[in-house]
């Protein structure tokens, strides 16, 4: 469970910050990059309480 | 109520009375845990604000990345140098410390004046936090020319946030507190990824743009209207004394005598470059994009979208809570008789209608530097007291040794600095470093004619 969340941690970190290079490639618009650090807020809170807690 | 200080004073020491005590070898704690500190301390909702309020003082792009660049440093080499070397010698928090040199009715007075800043800067935080908040209601943001509340819109979102932010406060923070050590290192790449996102609408498609951007578009060196120029020196000073209090002030002696020696100092460069650079050149690339939008809410979304909102009410939130906790702990010294309920839900009603006024949220960077500016003249005397004085042959921390509730230098020295420092012609940001100095010469001076009355008496 602990393994995966960080991995669910670090996929949040992810959709937190590589949409936006991806704007700036033009690979995608700026909408869809806040939509995808939207999910990226959602999945952070619900997978670090996990193993955060853990680490004290 | 009548104020009857022997019992204030009773009160303040029983509130410290946990950290009376130097910390004991065993509690010292490791490296990591002050890089997460201060990584957590300085990446707050203020950094929304702050980024903005340079572009709009006209800061060039040169001045932003090479200001910034050397002011922090003198703060990471000011928490190294200053504070952390007398935090691992003496292990008591600034509390104790000032008390030992000072007394407690000069205590007494630092502890209002600090309270009291505490509320003002909760009330920034929950303006910051209600920006956020009221964009789905399509309420009307507070602009930098607005100094009294805009809207009634305004006044109700910061009722609202403010009197949850007060329950919270009320209630306990301890679950908030893990809240926002969870939210750090994410909120963190929100400022960088929203900053990014936006940065091909100003026309940066690949990095070799970035650069001519950054001085057409970003920092372009024009102020907006009615806004005074920044130069290259206002924000290496305002980098540097952003947390005066802290560092030259001497508050953070009250972490550092945790640390097992001077270098963790410098790892408050993990805040100081996440929040105070990265963080502020983030969010003045959003004012730029917003078109010079500065309300902390709009340009976040702009970005980031609701997960800009969020971390905007987030970063807010998480900073006004303990800070009106602080305030309320230091505001139950005047009034011994009330629960801390009470006085936290009063400390909560000041920082609430402070929060009304955007003006307190738009004048932000006059705010810090006079929030530093009033607590700093006390960090000199710390400093001389710990230094100079035992090197010139008089007493080191006078008020213990000979008993005293009251030290007058150390209140002259806070008090005569603030006098004159507000009287030297200089803008708000430098009038710190000379007011150093001076707190420094007239604490010196005082102690040695009260040392040598004192010794012509015996």
């Amino acid at each position: 469970m602990k393994t995966l969340s960080m991995i669910g941690s670090a996929a949040a970190l992810g959709l937190t910050v590589v949409p936006a290079l991806l704007v700036m490639s033009g690979a995608i618009t700026l909408e869809a990059n806040r939509s995808l650090m939207t999910a990226g807020a959602v999945l952070w809170f619900v997978a670090t309480p996990f193993w955060m807690k853990k680490a004290g | 109520m009548g104020l009857n200080v022997r019992n204030v004073v009773d009160k303040l020491d029983a509130l410290n009375e946990y950290d009376r005590e130097p910390v004991p070898e065993k509690k010292l704690q490791g490296a990591g845990n002050f890089a997460g500190f201060f990584a957590g301390e300085h990446v707050a909702g203020t950094e929304f604000v702050i980024g903005p309020l340079f572009v709009a003082h006209g800061a060039s792009a040169f001045d932003m990345f090479v200001g910034l660049l050397l002011g922090n440093l003198l703060a990471v080499l000011s928490w190294t140098f200053v504070t952390t070397p007398i935090a691992i010698r003496t292990r008591l928090n600034l509390y104790w410390h000032l008390r030992q040199i000072a007394g407690p009715y000069v205590l007494f007075a630092y502890n209002i004046v600090n309270a009291l800043m505490f509320c003002f800067l909760a009330g920034a935080m929950i303006s910051v936090s209600a920006t956020a908040v009221g964009l789905p209601f399509k309420m009307r943001m507070p602009r930098l020319e607005d100094m009294y509340p805009n809207s009634i819109g305004w006044v109700l979102v910061v009722i609202v946030v403010g009197l949850i932010v007060t329950t919270v406060a009320i209630l306990g923070f301890e679950r908030l507190a893990r809240f926002s050590k969870i939210s750090a290192p994410w909120m963190f790449l929100v400022f960088v990824g929203a900053g990014l996102a936006v940065l091909p609408s100003l026309g940066v498609h690949s990095f070799s743009d970035f650069w001519r951007v950054a001085n057409e578009r970003i920092w372009t060196g024009a102020p907006l209207a009615g806004q005074t120029k920044f130069t290259f020196w206002h924000i290496m000073f305002f980098a540097w004394f952003c947390n005066l209090a802290m560092h030259l002030g001497m508050a953070d002696l009250t972490t550092m005598r945790f640390a097992k020696k001077s270098s963790y100092g410098l790892l408050s460069a993990c805040g100081m470059y996440l929040g105070h650079y990265v963080a502020w050149l983030a969010s003045g690339i959003l004012c730029a994009a917003a078109l010079g939008e500065v309300a902390p809410g709009p340009i976040a979304y702009l970005g980031a979208g609701f997960a800009g909102a969020i971390a905007v009410i987030v970063a807010g939130w998480t900073t006004a809570n303990p800070t009106l906790y602080r305030a309320g702990l230091a505001f139950q010294t005047i009034t011994p008789d009330w629960r801390r309920w009470k006085v936290t839900l009063a400390a909560g009603i000041v920082t609430t209608i402070a929060a009304l006024f955007p003006a307190l949220m738009m004048k932000l960077l006059d705010f810090v530097a006079l929030y530093g500016l009033l607590l700093m003249p006390m960090g000199a005397v710390v400093f001389a007291d710990f230094w100079l004085l035992p090197r010139l042959g008089l007493k080191a921390r006078y008020a213990k040794t000979r008993g005293l509730a009251f030290s007058w230098p150390a209140a002259a020295a806070w008090i005569l600095t603030l006098v004159i420092v507000m009287w030297l012609p200089l803008e708000i940001f430098f009038k710190a470093l000379p007011g150093w100095f001076l707190a420094v010469a007239i604490f010196i001076i005082g102690s040695y004619i009260q040392q040598r009355k004192s010794a012509d008496a015996a």
